[in-house]
């Protein structure tokens, strides 16, 4: 039981905004889509919706045809990134709106709205206009009147990234909870923050230019991301890539420094690859390691942040605790080798080798 | 370049309480300050103040010691940059860049020079010739920040959440831009955000806003180690900061029975003032072999990717902390290492010696 879609193509002035992108969304799970800004993340939520016309695909519900429906026929609801409510209705009235406009009795409408109004915890707010609301609170108004509807999809496009910082925090872990008591439906997150989703989601689902890169578990996209561009989007700050070679069990990159392969990449056949490794699993060294040249660091209170410059492509480190590193400085870097990734040297850097993989 | 000062400068709109109560604050020729809080503490408020897009309803805005307070935006010689870029769509980043120049009426060799001066500090000699409108929303951002500073009088430069619009990945790089520009040229930075993160990278000092005032201000390192108040503790960090009802047994202050802080810190404190520990997150960690911990049950965890945020219960308190992704943990119960000389003492919701 499941919304199945198959090599969906959308493209608009001539630009691809969905690449044949194939993907299935089982009833009651909650899947969060990463990518950057244009990857497509909206208009597939649209094209689910009905809401866009797609060039070419199919879209399966538990069976039945679903991409011929007329949007009205779906039963998706969907939250934006800007909260919309209707201004001169009170909270209560937003939210029972779309009950009204179906004709359910008003003792249902009541009764659905006021249990709806105590999970996002604003039953003290059922009086107000929305513009006597905080930021926050509006979002939650939005977010009732969909979760009201009960609707078989549920699709939230980015819906707190116009919130507070401190707020998108909180809400985060109420949503978590407010969304997976949708036991029945299907639910679809657009993020860009690779934490959200991670956080979030049973599953992710990694999007750029149009197409998935890799489906998994948040688990498996961290620890096992397909290639160097999903290594790029789901971590924040992102990996280092740098370039060498695998040459008799040592990694050598050009210009003399060596490091000595780990187990895990020694069975790798000799030649070219890209190295990949997360900023917290860099040190500064004493006068070994990786040499660089410090282009910019800067410091959140709590870490460090050292952005290098090396011959074999851009390093980030991040180190716990305050650090005065001068811009400019001569800087070696040491990795662990047993946390390397290996990516292909050619095409997108497919993953060959994740840390603790393949060791025998 | 120029320092900023607002001599008793207060704010209400209309009638309404004060948006920014009257306060005295000075800003230092040449630093980086951010305006960090909530929506609605203030802290725009008192950006436009400075910009003069308001005028205040109290006291005076004085730029390098002359009093601006009635003199109009334009005249302030104030770099601008918002939430969303503004550009020309239909001109050139050359033409953007050499607007605010052609308006002042500067002969074509004399703005040629500056553009290129311009675009060389921000990286966008490349693209001088290109149309503005292909451009990605970071390049757009860049050239917003560079048509204000182009002109070569400006006395300060003042953004308002100017990251909002960019994706994670190119934040860190855009603020890598504003700030290696800013290093040659010297200017006043006042910064506003509600992201503590953002605030804490880019700023030599913060000032954290609540409800019209300002709570505290200080280093990205004071404030993250020595909140003065349980809000700024809470909104700085993130999470924030943890805050426990601490036992005093013979002088100690206990977590669950366990002593934490010695009876040496508690000096000056009333024997029968209630105080609360503050703990960061990043402060805990599960005790290794025979040392002595803090037994906790695990609640949760929630997986950030390097990090997971844990969920533990210390007698009836929850305590959040992190641990990386790499350090294995028992599922039920646990013994916690908490850093004493990072545990912080409240009394009354204030900070404590």
């Amino acid at each position: 039981m499941s919304l199945i879609l198959d090599t969906l193509h959308l493209s608009h002035n001539g630009e691809a905004h969905l690449d044949g992108l194939s993907a299935s969304f089982a009833r009651g799970s909650l899947t969060t889509v990463l990518g950057r800004t244009l990857a497509g993340k909206t208009t597939l939520m649209r094209a689910i919706a009905g809401l866009q016309r797609i060039d070419s695909g199919t879209m399966e519900r538990d069976g039945q045809a679903f991409g011929t429906l007329p949007a009205w026929q779906r039963d998706v609801a969907m939250v934006y990134q800007q909260f919309i409510n209707y201004p001169h209705l009170n909270v209560f009235d937003n939210i029972a709106f779309p009950l009204r406009k179906r004709r359910l009795p008003e003792v249902d409408v009541r009764q659905r709205v006021e249990s709806v109004l105590s999970m996002v915890g604003l039953s003290n707010f059922a009086g107000r206009k929305p513009s006597a609301l905080s930021g926050g609170q509006q979002q939650r108004v939005a977010l009732a009147r969909a979760l009201v509807r009960k609707a078989d999809i549920l699709l939230l496009d980015e819906p707190l990234v116009n919130l507070d910082y401190k707020l998108r925090e909180q809400l985060r872990e109420e949503f978590r909870g407010l969304l997976t008591s949708q036991s029945d439906g299907t639910v679809i997150y657009n993020t860009t923050e690779p934490a959200e989703a991670m956080m979030l989601g049973d599953r992710i689902i990694v999007m750029h230019q149009g197409r998935i890169l890799q489906t998994g578990t948040p688990a498996e996209v961290f620890e096992r991301p397909a290639n160097t561009l999903v290594a790029g989007i789901v971590n924040d700050p992102p990996m280092t890539i740098l370039s060498g070679r695998l040459d008799h069990g040592r990694i050598v990159f050009d210009g003399g420094v060596e490091l000595a392969a780990s187990a895990h990449l020694k069975n790798l056949p000799h030649g070219l690859y890209r190295f990949g490794i997360r900023a917290t699993e860099i040190e500064p060294s004493e006068g070994r390691g990786i040499p660089g040249r410090v282009t910019f660091s800067e410091v959140s209170g709590s870490e460090t942040f050292v952005h290098v410059e090396t011959p074999f492509g851009e390093a980030v480190m991040q180190l716990e605790g305050v650090h005065q590193v001068t811009d400019g400085s001569q800087i070696g870097l040491s990795l662990a080798p047993e946390r390397l990734f290996a990516f292909a040297a050619d095409g997108e850097g497919a993953l060959l080798r994740a840390p603790g993989q393949g060791e025998n | 370049m120029a320092s900023i000062h607002l001599d008793q400068i207060g704010h209400s709109y209309g009638t309404a309480v004060y948006a920014l109560e009257k306060t005295d604050m000075h800003f230092e020729d040449g630093k980086t300050y951010a305006l960090l809080g909530p929506s609605g503490c203030g802290k725009t408020t008192m950006l436009n103040i400075i910009s003069g897009l308001l005028t205040p309803s109290d006291g005076r805005v004085l730029l390098g010691g002359t009093d601006v307070t009635r003199t109009r935006t334009a005249e302030r010689n104030i770099a601008q940059v918002f939430q969303f870029p503004v550009v020309y769509q239909s001109k050139t980043v050359f033409e953007n860049l050499a607007f605010p120049l052609h308006c002042r009426g500067w002969d074509r060799s004399r703005i040629a020079t500056r553009v290129a001066e311009i675009a060389d500090l921000l990286g966008l000699t490349s693209r001088l010739s290109q149309s503005a409108r292909r451009l990605t929303a970071d390049e757009k951002q860049l050239i917003s920040l560079g048509r204000g500073l182009v002109r070569n009088d400006v006395a300060a430069l003042l953004m308002d959440e100017p990251l909002t619009v960019i994706d994670p990945h190119m934040k860190f790089d855009l603020r890598r831009r504003i700030k290696q520009a800013n290093d040659q040229t010297r200017h006043t930075v006042v910064y506003v955000t509600h992201d503590q993160n953002e605030a804490m990278t880019f700023a030599d000092e913060v000032l954290v806003m609540s409800a019209g005032r300002v709570v505290q201000r200080g280093t990205p390192q004071q404030l993250f180690e020595a909140p003065r108040n349980l809000y700024v503790g809470n909104f700085i960090g993130s999470p924030g900061m943890n805050f426990v009802r601490a036992e005093r047994l013979d002088g100690d202050l206990r977590l669950d029975g366990v002593p934490l802080v010695g009876a040496d810190r508690c000096r000056g404190i009333a024997p029968d003032a209630e105080i609360v520990l503050g703990i960061r997150p990043e402060h805990i960690a599960f005790a290794q072999g025979e040392e002595l911990g803090v037994p906790a049950s695990i609640v949760s965890a929630q997986d950030h990717g390097s990090l997971l945020v844990v969920d533990v219960a210390v007698g009836s308190d929850r305590l959040r902390m992190k641990v990386r992704r790499d350090v294995s943990f028992p599922a039920g119960q646990a013994r916690l290492r908490v850093s004493s000389d990072q545990v912080r003492l409240y009394v009354d919701g204030v900070l404590v010696n």
